[in-house]
């Protein structure tokens, strides 16, 4: 009994933390991708939170309604095989839940692998994101520049990331607006983002890939469209051209503090994707290439 | 010299590393030292290193498990220590990432695989009334062959360097071009030998299950436990397979330069995730269904009802070892395998509540109308239902795909997988071990300190690890060795060292009442001292060499209970001569070698490896040809022994 009251005393307390704190980032969207994240995550804990209740209440009721002390010496209980009705509910009500939820996941990763609604009709901003060990290189093809260890955005428009990696596999993850997704060495992969609040946000590589890894960090920095074109012509007028040998030092495993350069590295180390990807085989499958693509 | 620098342990600055050598050298001296004291080798070889006894083995397999424990455990300290408070430098990234690896590879591999091994090597055979499994010698080797790699394993810390990719050692990190020394290698060479070691285990059960129940136990009489193990052993001897070739893979790409997982010349990074996860979402099944089979038989006996819905709960079995085959994609939905793909394995993942909600709700229906005792095997089995179902619900949050890119790779997995294992397997070893104390060395565990020592692992559970989905949520990835006072994961991290302490008091206090009870406890406890009900409990308290002086006759999955209450007869021959397999040195020799071939191939010592080779393959030629008919126990020498344990039944 004691161990029913440690426990509820305990949930409650966790509570009163939560209430008590700043909204925990995961649950603090700023974009329509981790609304979306958000969202399932709250069905899911009210749905599980009422499947915990049920089995406490059950198990406190039988513990105290059949402990032995509470019971007659001579109480012998009875055996009991089954029963095709009983068993049948708590086969069915699980299942029902089940299904319940697996239509909740399954359109909700529907949605986040795809440019958010009301995103989709326009052409994407196109960012290459790469890591190395322990950085993350931020190339702009349009716009020709590249950054490293932070990352401007236009808010309310869609940023597709590309995820590829020098090395290591990392995990490309900005908790308040979007989940996360690897950051591989063979393919690239498609992370689409909307920031629907200016403001900077904390970004992380968290795949574990070695000594470096808890200051593999990032920002993202989301501002008016205005604000993000002044910022690019900017660093066309002060930044210096990003030559080969400048990127190979860049690649050497370490820490740098942010970057910024004209030109992308892009230009001589192309992304692992279409003719480029190490597994391409001849044009003749480049409908392959074409899947890892949104639909 | 060149050839002995390969050996040195990488640059640490560390004091600590060089206080534990130290502790560790001195230890292995005082071991030696006393057993020459005393004069106990001729003892430890003839009893116990040479024995084929599957409860002694058992019984090893079990201190293994808990030596590996307290080295996991001290790793878990150890991390907790230097997260509790940010910006700590108590361990630098290199040793915390060693420090997280070790503590993943030997909870795992080599204290919780270990644990349940032991366990089914001492309940199995007695539950279905055999005289032991169906391949004593092998069974000998194969505890031989996991304490070699259990022991290599170990010695990394010492010589040459542990691993410190992680214990899912994901490819291209553990590679050669970002791990160089040798601690990978030692990863791959421990696994596979303890791992040759564990599939030779799910053979040697399956055909003990199959072919060696007393009469009359037919397959849907047998005790859940045993039902637990024949399913856990399927699954062995289907997954570990993939996971020998998964290491081998590795071993040729780091040792031979083959491409198998690099990023170049056409290698995949992402194929070593698949194999491992093939291997590695079964494996978590062979740890949790043993467990479950022990929960079973504590619950049913401490409610004094019979297990309720005994179909179902096999049924349930059966199902949740097909669909273990059919999720792994769920360790990596972030990877990018679309939408679709996603939301199959996330549907298959979510699939499994439904076989594991049937047995919640059976060991809640069993309790039911019961008459409950709370012993400590039954506060942990209590603990257990509500604990495992918020791990198991949790689990079904991360099996949605979509928010499973928010919790991936963050402390709220972390959470979870230790909210399954801890109340799933480690209560479980924990109660069983209590349970089984009597039957195993004749006297019982003092329970009031048993109790101490289970609000201490309770309470430090709940401590350490519920703060971490709080965490994980607020953006907290895992395996970072420190971070900043800004990110607000402070507080919440000092509770979880404080829980990490309760924990490691609570295992102190179980060695402790080991200690106390083999001191104080009575010696008279009788063979029923739980009033239990399966077969195992038909025979005497510590059990005899043979175990059952006459093979039992059985008629339920509860044969003992109705020989106490309903007049059935479960002994109707009488006593005869019993044939025994005989002790033997071979598999322990075997498994010496194979330890040696294991550590030259770490360090590329390639005449290490071919004369070590050749040992084992003169061990395999040696052992086609001898010629060992075993031993009988004399009719004379049981009656004896029945005597002394109160009469023959």
């Amino acid at each position: 009994m004691k161990l029913k009251w440690t426990y509820l005393a305990f949930l409650a307390g966790i509570a009163s933390l939560l209430a008590g704190c700043e909204p925990l980032l995961v649950l603090n969207p700023k974009g329509p991708q981790a609304e979306t994240t958000a969202n399932v995550i709250w069905i899911s804990i009210i749905t599980m939170s009422v499947i915990v209740i049920v089995v406490l209440v059950m198990l406190t009721v039988i513990l105290l309604k059949y402990r032995a002390s509470k019971q007659d010496p001579d109480y012998e209980p009875p055996h009991i095989e089954g029963n095709k009705y009983l068993e049948g509910i708590i086969v069915g009500i699980p299942i029902i839940i089940v299904a319940f939820l697996s239509v909740v996941s399954a359109t909700s990763t529907h949605q986040v692998e795809n440019p958010p609604e009301g995103y989709d009709a326009d052409e994407p901003l196109v960012i290459y994101a790469s890591s190395s060990n322990w950085k993350w290189h931020f190339s702009y093809p349009e716009q020709d520049i590249e950054t490293v260890n932070y990352v401007f955005i236009p808010t309310n428009q869609n940023v597709e990331f590309r995820l590829y990696s020098h090395g290591t596999i990392s995990s490309f993850w900005v908790p308040q607006l979007a989940g996360q997704k690897y950051a591989m060495a063979d393919m690239t992969n498609y992370l689409n983002v909307v920031a629907e609040e200016p403001g900077e946000y904390v970004g992380r590589n968290s795949n574990f890939n070695g000594e470096g890894f808890a200051e593999n960090d990032f920002t993202v920095t989301a501002m008016a469209p205005s604000e993000f074109d002044s910022w690019v012509e900017d660093i066309h007028n002060t930044a210096e051209p990003l030559t080969e040998e400048k990127f190979e030092e860049l690649l050497e495993p370490g820490h740098l503090g942010r970057m910024t350069f004209t030109g992308t590295h892009q230009d001589f180390k192309p992304a692992p994707e279409g003719e480029n990807s190490p597994h391409h085989h001849g044009s003749s499958d480049s409908e392959d290439d074409g899947e890892h693509h949104h639909h | 010299m060149d050839f002995f620098d390969r050996f040195s342990i990488p640059p640490h600055d560390d004091p600590m590393l060089y206080a534990s050598i130290v502790a560790i050298a001195i230890v292995s001296i005082a071991i030696v030292v006393g057993l020459t004291y005393f004069k106990k080798w001729g003892y430890l070889w003839n009893e116990w290193l040479t024995t084929v006894d599957h409860k002694r083995i058992g019984i090893m397999y079990i201190i293994s498990a808990l030596l590996m424990l307290f080295r996991g455990g001290a790793d878990a300290v150890m991390m907790r220590l230097q997260t509790a408070v940010p910006d700590n430098t108590f361990l630098d990234a290199q040793h915390y990432n060693e420090v997280f690896t070790t503590h993943g590879v030997v909870m795992i591999i080599f204290m919780a695989m270990a644990f349940i091994i032991g366990m089914m090597n001492f309940v199995v055979p007695l539950q279905i009334g055999a005289r032991d499994v169906a391949f004593p010698r092998l069974n000998a080797l194969s505890f031989w062959l996991y304490f070699a790699g259990a022991m290599l394993f170990n010695l990394s810390f010492v010589v040459g360097g542990s691993p410190d990719a992680g214990w899912t050692n994901y490819y291209p990190l553990a590679g050669t071009d970002f791990s160089e020394h040798v601690g990978v290698n030692y990863y791959n060479w421990a696994l596979q030998i303890s791992g040759i070691g564990t599939l030779m285990t799910g053979i040697n059960f399956i055909a003990t299950i199959m072919k060696m129940r007393a009469p009359g136990m037919k397959l849907m009489k047998m005790p859940m436990f045993t039902w637990s193990a024949l399913i856990t052993n399927l699954i062995i001897v289907f997954a570990f397979p993939v996971l020998t070739i998964a290491l081998l893979m590795g071993t040729f790409d780091r040792q031979f330069f083959t491409n198998f997982f690099t990023t170049s010349d056409g290698g995949m990074d992402m194929m070593w995730a698949n194999l491992f996860w093939i291997w590695g979402h079964p494996e978590v099944y062979i740890l949790i269904l043993p467990a479950f089979g022990i929960y079973s038989q504590i619950i049913s006996t401490f409610s004094q009802r019979n297990l309720y819905g005994y179909k179902s709960m096999v049924a349930s079995m059966v199902v949740i070892s097909l669909l273990s085959f059919l999720v792994w994609v769920h360790h990596f939905f972030t990877m990018g395998q679309g939408a679709v793909a996603n939301s199959i394995f996330s549907i298959t993942t979510m699939a499994i509540a439904v076989p594991t909600g049937i047995k919640i709700f059976n060991w809640l229906l069993t309790m039911w109308k019961g008459k409950i005792r709370f012993t400590t095997p039954m506060m942990y089995s209590v603990a257990f239902i509500p604990l495992f179902t918020i791990g198991g619900v949790t689990g079904v949050m991360l099996a949605m795909a979509s928010a499973d890119y928010q919790y991936h790779n963050t402390m709220f997995l972390v959470a979870h997988f230790h909210n399954v294992i801890i109340p799933g397997v480690v209560f479980a070893m924990i109660a069983g071990l209590i349970y089984y104390w009597p039957k195993m060395f004749g006297f019982m565990l003092n329970e009031r300190i048993g109790k101490w020592a289970f609000w201490n692992i309770v309470i430090g559970f709940c401590l350490a690890f519920f703060p971490m989905y709080i965490t994980g949520l607020n953006g907290q990835a895992r395996r970072m060795y420190t971070y900043s006072e800004s990110t607000g994961f402070g507080p919440l991290s000092m509770v979880s060292f404080i829980g990490a302490l309760l924990l490691a008091v609570g295992f102190v206090l179980i060695v402790y009442n080991v200690y106390y009870s083999f001191r104080h406890a009575p010696r008279n406890v009788g063979d029923d001292p739980w009033n239990a009900r399966s077969l195992e409990w038909a025979t005497h308290n510590p059990v005899p060499e043979y175990n059952f002086a006459i093979t039992p006759n059985v008629n339920s999955e509860e044969a003992f209970w109705d020989y106490k209450k309903n007049g059935h007869d479960l002994f109707k021959g009488k006593i005869e001569d019993i044939h025994m397999p005989n002790n033997s040195g071979w598999s322990i020799i075997f498994a010496g070698i194979f330890f040696v071939f294991g550590f030259c191939f770490v360090f590329h010592v390639w005449a290490g490896v071919i004369i070590a080779f050749l040992g084992i393959i003169g061990c395999m030629i040696y052992r086609s040809f001898e010629k060992d008919d075993g031993h009988h126990i004399h009719k004379e020498e049981i009656e004896e022994t029945e005597k002394k344990f109160g009469g023959a039944k």
